[in-house]
């Protein structure tokens, strides 16, 4: 079971592709482009398509995303966390 | 090893100025908001005819009103339409846009409402569809070539599943499309916000980038001049940020995977312009669904490829819109909007490239006739993009 994905091994969040994931539940993550594992714990419940952090990460910090900058950490998460529009926001507009 | 080669065929109708569409409608095309009932009583009538109503064409002007009239001229061009009746409140617009339908050689013809009413009009207006129609019914498929077919993309209702596994899988398809001498598109400018640096390095030339950049800054100024905030809630969209999408450069790096990995971007058209040669055109173009996909109906393209995460329902009334989701939830909730499920790319079941031969050996079966879910459930969406306010 594929709980959450990510694009490039330089990604700080990654997308939860299950439904049901629960703070405190061990999930498994599919590096896509280098076909690889990793293991990291839930410590929120996270819907489906919504992201979790893959780092503990300060305001100020950029958000990688497919290797690239997909906007800054406005609010501390850790990893684990339920990252979106809480604690993340564009650099842009 | 792909399920398509250059000796890939398709059967399609083969019309008069050798483009080939997929499907054989005759439409009854209002010219403006005031000759939408007409236009539907004359659908009503004549049956196997289809009426597109739509809200504007009075007291437009300039640049909108040149954009009014190319995209019904397209939609009537379009090779998936057979025939075309227009109906307008007066007979000079009306005529315009029956001249450039009437480039192609297909059957059309227009009726202005004043000095006759509805009543005779209608009447009128639909002893030509019924001609028409039954003139449409006796045409046949041919075979055509897979280089033949016009195939666009946009994306819509998108989550963090688009940019994982509906969005590659169109890329896939484009990368597969691209070397058979397709021609291709894409757009939803503001959409690239974050990523536009990745479409420019896939330009196939400085002129392409040069047109790119200038299409896409003139759309940023468009943003900056009239926003009230950064946009949240509008891009990204509600929809997306339920589906876990953050930001509008998280949003238009997932969008970007609809080029796929190989394709060179190979010419850029303006709102309903019609592509010149070979090859993945970027067309500047609304975000907005609806809007987008009857630009792409306007510039020619035959096939749309839509992927979703949320579960967009749209529908075209003359291109057919093929959706492609990987997200479970949505494939099990909105199952009969979904032509193309996914899903097992996200559980690493499938490889990219069997999720994109998937894609296209759907899209073989609709262009070979089989009804899309839009389609089946009725959906045609055609909505106008308007530029600025009328006179």
């Amino acid at each position: 079971m594929i709980h959450f994905v990510l694009h490039d091994a330089k990604d700080n969040v990654a997308v939860v592709v299950v439904e049901g994931v629960k703070a405190g539940m061990a999930m498994t993550g599919w590096i896509m482009d280098e076909d690889r594992m990793i293991d990291v714990k839930a410590q929120q419940d996270i819907p489906i398509g919504h992201k979790v952090a893959l780092k503990d990460m300060a305001v100020g910090d950029t958000v990688w995303k497919y290797g690239i900058d997909m906007g800054k950490v406005v609010a501390p998460v850790q990893i684990g966390q339920h990252a979106h529009v809480h604690n993340i926001k564009t650099k842009r507009w | 090893m792909s399920i398509i080669d250059k000796n890939t065929t398709f059967l399609g109708y083969r019309r008069e100025n050798g483009r080939v569409g997929v499907r054989n409608h005759v439409i009854i095309l209002p010219l403006d908001d005031l000759s939408n009932a007409a236009a539907e009583a004359v659908a009503y009538n004549i049956k196997g005819a289809m009426a597109i109503p739509h809200s504007y064409g009075r007291l437009q002007f300039g640049a909108d009103l040149d954009l009014h009239f190319r995209t019904l001229i397209g939609t009537g061009c379009n090779p998936n339409v057979a025939a075309v009746v227009v109906i307008g409140i007066e007979d000079g617009w009306t005529q315009k846009v029956v001249d450039g339908i009437k480039a192609t050689g297909k059957p059309v013809v227009g009726f202005g409402i004043e000095l006759h009413g509805d009543h005779d009009t209608i009447m009128r207006a639909s002893k030509a569809a019924r001609e028409y129609v039954q003139w449409a019914s006796e045409k046949q498929r041919e075979t055509c070539a897979i280089s033949e077919l016009w195939v666009s993309t946009k994306c819509g209702e998108s989550d963090t599943t688009s940019g994982c596994g509906a969005n590659p899988t169109v890329g896939n398809a484009f990368d597969k499309l691209h070397p058979l001498g397709s021609i291709l598109c894409f757009g939803e400018t503001t959409e690239l916000t974050g990523g536009e640096h990745i479409v420019a390095a896939r330009c196939a030339s400085d002129a392409v980038r040069d047109q790119f950049m200038f299409m896409f800054n003139r759309y940023q100024d468009v943003i900056n001049r009239h926003k009230t905030s950064d946009l949240s809630d509008s891009q990204p969209t509600k929809g997306n940020i339920a589906g876990g999408l953050t930001t509008i450069e998280e949003k238009a790096l997932g969008n970007i995977q609809k080029i796929g990995k190989l394709c060179s971007v190979d010419g850029v058209i303006d709102k309903a312009e019609m592509p010149t040669h070979p090859g993945l055109w970027f067309m500047d173009s609304s975000s907005a669904a609806a809007e987008m996909v009857t630009l792409c109906a306007a510039s020619g393209y035959a096939v749309h490829f839509f992927p979703t995460g949320q579960g967009n329902v749209i529908g075209n009334p003359i291109l057919p819109v093929i959706k492609i989701c990987a997200n479970p939830r949505t494939v099990r909730t909105m199952s009969e909007h979904i032509d193309v499920d996914t899903t097992g790319l996200l559980q690493r079941e499938i490889t990219l490239d069997q999720a994109g031969d998937k894609l296209l050996e759907n899209m073989l079966r609709t262009a070979n006739g089989r009804l899309t879910a839009a389609e089946a459930l009725g959906h045609r969406e055609f909505s106008l993009t308007r530029l600025y306010e009328s006179a």
